[in-house]
């Protein structure tokens, strides 16, 4: 059972696809102006992640070797489309706010890198505790980065006032400002990991 | 289990398969999610119009009338009406002079064609900079003001708008939106029915 626990918490710390591996960077910089933006980027990309870890680990052994990219790339497509229509169907306005990175998660490095190096090596339920643990580590990453630029530049957190707006950088919400805030976390984060 | 072996047949089946499974899946989730999106995008045209014209009883929608200036780009003319008096029109208007794409507006005229109010329908202007075109501090200066002797430009253009600091271009782009409504409402003779 420790070794599935690892499996589930790798996704976290040690193996973080934003702070460690330093996958995903696309999303990762360009959603992130606000907290919930990050999280709700994170959720889509984690719900992509189990579904397409799930049926990738189950149909795995039936794919001839040289096509496994390509059918890789259907299943994880089919569930990104999934995402978009009953995003913009249910939650128009996260929708609004995410817009182009839905689509976008087709291609994002982290979906397509668990396929081909966890699940389709890997039963149904590990592939489960391995795509949520990716996933959610994302989804933590994306709301931490995401927090931090909007409070640094808006003086808000998850939209809650904390400090007059004035004040606030507004480097930090636009581009520039995800690669400072992001280096500065990745620095925090490997300080933690060597202590 | 061991691999299947990749000769042409199992690799054309395999794709086959796998893409009829999620062109059936896609087209059922289509199905599924087609009714909320439509009543998702009328909600919110109807909360526009609402939000820009004070008060009317008629469904605008209903008496929509539309101008294709060029594909994709529609200005829409939503008649409100108290009654059968007509007391504004709502116009559905564009610019593609934004930072970041094109910016659509609603915008409420009143029968003297002075504009009402606005709303930001979509955009994809700079977060935390052109952004700000849809808050109050911005849109406020448009109320009340007829577009025949208020300059849509901005000042640094020689117009009457001020412009929102650091972000002219998506200032340049609204007012350019509410020109366009401006112009064809009076192209189309406005209120006159």
């Amino acid at each position: 059972m420790s070794s599935n626990l690892k499996i589930f918490t790798k996704g976290f710390f040690t193996e973080n696809a934003v702070f460690v591996l330093l996958l995903g960077m696309c999303p990762t910089l360009g959603v992130t102006s606000s907290a919930i933006n990050g999280l709700g980027m994170g959720l889509a990309t984690t719900f992509v992640l189990i579904m397409s870890n799930i049926v990738i680990s189950l149909i795995a052994a039936l794919i001839p070797d040289k096509v496994r990219i390509p059918s890789y790339i259907v299943v994880i497509a089919t569930f990104v489309t999934i995402v978009q229509l009953t995003m913009e169907a249910f939650v128009p306005s996260l929708f609004n706010a995410l817009g182009l990175f839905i689509p976008l998660i087709v291609v994002n490095c982290i979906v397509l890198g668990r396929a081909e190096a966890f699940a389709s090596k890997n039963g149904v339920f590990k592939s489960i505790l391995d795509g949520a643990g990716m996933g959610l580590g994302f989804t933590m990453a994306l709301t931490m980065l995401g927090a931090l630029r909007e409070f640094l530049g808006t003086g808000k957190m998850f939209n809650l006032p904390i400090f007059n707006e004035h004040y606030g950088m507004l480097l930090f919400i636009l581009a520039p400002g995800a690669f400072i805030a992001l280096g500065y976390l990745i620095a925090f984060i490997n300080h933690l990991r060597k202590v | 289990m061991a691999k299947r072996e990749s000769n042409l047949t199992n690799m054309v089946l395999t794709l086959l398969v796998i893409t009829l499974i999620s062109g059936g899946v896609l087209g059922y989730v289509y199905e599924l999610t087609k009714e909320p999106i439509a009543k998702a995008k009328l909600a919110k045209k109807v909360v526009a119009i609402k939000g820009v014209i004070p008060e009317f009883d008629n469904d605008p929608l209903k008496d929509m009338n539309s101008l294709n200036i060029e594909d994709k780009f529609t200005i829409e003319f939503y008649p409100a009406k108290v009654g059968d008096k007509q007391v504004g029109t709502a116009v559905k208007t564009y610019s593609k002079k934004g930072y970041g794409g094109p910016v659509w507006l609603m915008v409420g005229f009143a029968n003297d064609n002075t504009i009402t109010d606005i709303k930001v329908l979509e955009h994809t202007e700079t977060p935390g900079l052109g952004t700000k075109m849809a808050t109050p501090a911005f849109i406020d200066q448009f109320k009340g003001k007829n577009p025949k002797d208020f300059k849509l430009k901005v000042k640094k253009d020689g117009g009457d708008v001020d412009a929102i600091t650091a972000a002219t271009i998506s200032s340049r782009a609204f007012s350019d939106a509410v020109q366009r409504a401006y112009d064809n409402l009076e192209k189309k003779g406005g209120s006159d029915e």
